[in-house]
């Protein structure tokens, strides 16, 4: 089985071991794993700023580069969304291609439902010691239903996971909303915080880079250097 | 109402900082948010009534001439009179003259967030005609020379004590801070204004096509005596809010106060449908019907057109991070939250919105607590793009999209640059590698670190570790 990784261009920038977690997890599951090499971004920034055109373009690039792969499955909730959602439902709606997009938003899976729902695994690489708390990201959560997911994988993982208060409630990251609206922004993750905190958890887990970033830079700001923020995969992949 | 969306930023600023507003959204938060839960989880059929309240919406939307003159025709077969408002100012002219010709001194009004549109209470004082606002929250706000901040609970954004000098101040009594004794002297106040109007105003959250009926659903009931009491009653609306049948009213019953307060049903359902009959005691010797335009017919048939689905519970506000955080005040105009954002440049231009299709983080929670299934996001988005094609937005921020977009498409050019990014990001970070500020960033670094990158991208380290294998 061929699958594709979109690594997603925050984490190639910003964290690359939750690529490499993600390749662990997978071939530990069997899967052989390809990476395209000239892929970028899924095009969703431009797409939530108004630039539809450069996020159509952007999309038939991605189409194109995961077109041999069985399947494509990306460390994010929200790339995932924009391909399996906006691209068919709206940017390709009425495309003469749109059946490709289909075909792409068919094969495609954001991380932990693959594991869980496609590949149906049981266990897990690594072993977690301590409490965790999981940050439902608003578009995995609402665009594509991951919730359970995660949780079962670090469940199989032996952790033992303490939910906080408004677990769904979005960070406040938000992509450009971040940079922005700024102030707003920073209040949202300033309560998300709280809710982690109230947790009484010493990780605090999530699907989305970019909400992590969002979470870790106002922990940090906030003097909190203790609480760890992690993507699912490091944790599951006992990398980072 | 002036429009001052295009101050969003600076009004969130300052709400963030208030602390009476603060916790007045945290209240109003548990309120809202826990009792639609628990209403709607007693439904079975939660989603299949709201898939089909939408489908009715977009037949009625798609066939509104039709059922506004079907409206008409009902309404004036029972002795009201329709009137065609394709403005706000001609609205208000409407009812202006409606006084003057009835020698009106005196008003008194229910709810109407049409009336904040077109700004009406301002326009029958300066005809001098006394306005009475009779739903406790407007009442408040009458009091205290504000607008409202949100479409169901308009002084949500009040606190207790602040009503009490309010009262004071107006009432001249001692004050009192017990929540039902304050109801209680607000009524006691109504009760003559009430009593001695010479006309009452009302909104309805409905108009019934097939009987000719203006709807209109309160706890409180003020409606009925606005609506009965005074010799004539005036009703405005927008023209979006007909619905073919009093049945479909029944399924919209289900789910509109279940979604504004988490009741299964409001107290009081008024229902007026033409005026005092023969040998009927009670009811108004004039009704008027002032159906409203004012951007409506702009919306059928544009990308917007499924704004107009809207009826007006206050859900999507309710649930979203940026109205919890800033309240409604700040959002500029009469529609706060995603369906404000929405309505505001749909009525009042996009140029004049300034950031609110921006004042979301797309999270969905409109989208999904919405009663009649409204894309509010999508719509949003939709608003970006025109502002982006407009070059409504920034400089900056557009270059900076455009830049983005050229780069990524360009597989060589994208390593590049992110190559380096990566580098001086990772040496900005230094040894807690945590960039404290990054020019351009200032929105995000004013109240937040940036994690730093490691250094080499993901890209990098892979073709590294490819080639050792």
């Amino acid at each position: 089985m061929k699958v594709g990784l979109f690594v997603t261009c925050l984490v190639d920038l910003v964290r690359p071991g939750i690529g490499f977690a993600t390749i662990r997890l997978l071939e530990a599951a069997g899967c052989e794993v390809v990476v395209p090499e000239g892929q970028t971004c899924c095009g969703q920034p431009g797409y939530n700023s108004g630039a539809r055109e450069a996020s159509i373009a952007l999309a038939r690039k991605v189409l194109r580069e995961f077109r041999d792969c069985d399947y494509v499955v990306a460390p994010s909730g929200s790339c995932s969304g924009q391909v399996k959602v906006h691209y068919v439902e709206d940017l390709f709606r009425d495309a003469p291609d749109r059946a490709e997009f289909v075909a792409l938003a068919a094969k495609w899976h954001e991380l932990s439902d693959f594991l869980v729902n496609v590949l149906k695994v049981t266990t897990v690489p690594a072993c977690i010691a301590g409490n965790v708390t999981y940050h439902d990201s608003c578009a995995g959560l609402r665009e594509l239903g991951v919730k359970a997911q995660p949780r079962a994988l670090l469940a199989m993982a032996g952790a033992s996971l303490t939910e906080m208060p408004d677990c769904e409630k979005c960070c406040g990251f938000g992509g450009t909303f971040s940079v922005k609206l700024g102030e707003i922004s920073t209040r949202m993750a300033a309560n998300k915080c709280e809710g982690i905190h109230a947790s009484g958890a010493g990780i605090v887990a999530g699907g989305d880079l970019g909400c992590l970033l969002n979470i870790e830079g106002r922990l940090r700001r906030e003097g909190d250097h203790a609480t760890r923020v992690a993507h699912f995969a490091e944790l599951l992949a006992g990398e980072g | 109402m002036e429009v001052r969306s295009m101050f969003f930023k600076q009004s969130a600023s300052m709400k963030l900082d208030d602390p009476v507003l603060q916790a007045a959204m945290k209240r109003a938060k548990g309120k809202f948010v826990d009792g639609r839960a628990k209403a709607v989880a007693d439904v079975d059929a939660w989603e299949a009534i709201r898939a089909h309240a939408a489908r009715l919406r977009d037949r009625t939307i798609a066939n509104l001439d039709a059922y506004l003159v079907e409206f008409e025709r009902n309404a004036v077969r029972r002795g009201a009179q329709v009137h065609w408002a394709d403005s706000a100012e001609e609205a208000c002219a409407i009812l202006v003259k409606i006084a003057a010709d009835n020698g009106v001194r005196t008003v008194t009004k229910s709810k109407s967030m049409v009336s904040e549109e077109v700004n009406l209470n301002e326009r029958l004082e300066a005809a001098g005609v006394t306005v009475v606002e009779t739903d406790l929250g407007e009442y408040i706000l009458q009091l205290a020379k504000e607008p409202p901040s949100h479409i169901v609970a308009p002084a949500v954004h009040k606190s207790k004590e602040q009503v009490a000098d309010l009262f004071v101040a107006a009432h001249g009594k001692p004050r009192l801070t017990d929540i039902p004794a304050m109801t209680a002297e607000a009524r006691s106040e109504l009760r003559r204004h009430f009593l001695g109007a010479d006309m009452g105003i009302s909104g309805a959250n409905f108009v019934i096509a097939e009987t000719g009926t203006t709807l209109t659903v309160t706890n409180e009931g003020n409606a009925d005596l606005v609506t009965t009491i005074p010799r004539i009653h005036c009703v405005i609306t927008g023209i979006e809010k007909v619905i073919p049948t009093l049945e479909d009213f029944a399924t919209l019953i289900r789910l509109l106060p279940r979604s504004a307060t988490g009741q299964s049903i409001a107290n009081y359902l008024t229902l007026t449908t033409g005026v005092k009959a023969p040998g009927e005691t009670d009811g108004p010797e004039q009704m008027h019907i002032v159906l409203v335009d004012a951007g409506r017919t702009r919306l059928v048939g544009s990308d917007m057109q499924e704004m107009l689905r809207c009826i007006r519970c206050g859900a999507c506000m309710n649930h979203c991070p940026v109205y919890q955080n800033v309240g409604g005040h700040a959002y500029g105009w009469v529609y706060p939250g995603p369906m404000g954002s929405i309505l505001t440049p749909a009525y009042v231009g996009l140029e004049n919105a300034g950031d609110l299709p921006n004042a979301s983080t797309f999270c969905g929670e409109c989208a999904v607590v919405c009663p009649v299934q409204i894309p509010l996001p999508d719509l949003m988005r939709k608003l970006r793009e025109q502002q982006f094609d407009r070059k409504l937005r920034p400089f900056g921020e557009r270059f900076g999209i455009a830049a983005w977009s050229f780069a990524a498409r360009r597989p060589a050019l994208y390593s590049a640059l992110t190559r380096i990014a990566a580098r001086v990001a990772s040496w900005l970070g230094g040894r807690d590698k945590l960039i404290h500020k990054l020019p351009g960033l200032d929105g995000w670094t004013q109240g937040r670190d940036v994690p730093a990158p490691s250094g080499k991208t993901f890209r990098e380290l892979y073709r590294q570790a490819k080639g050792k294998r």
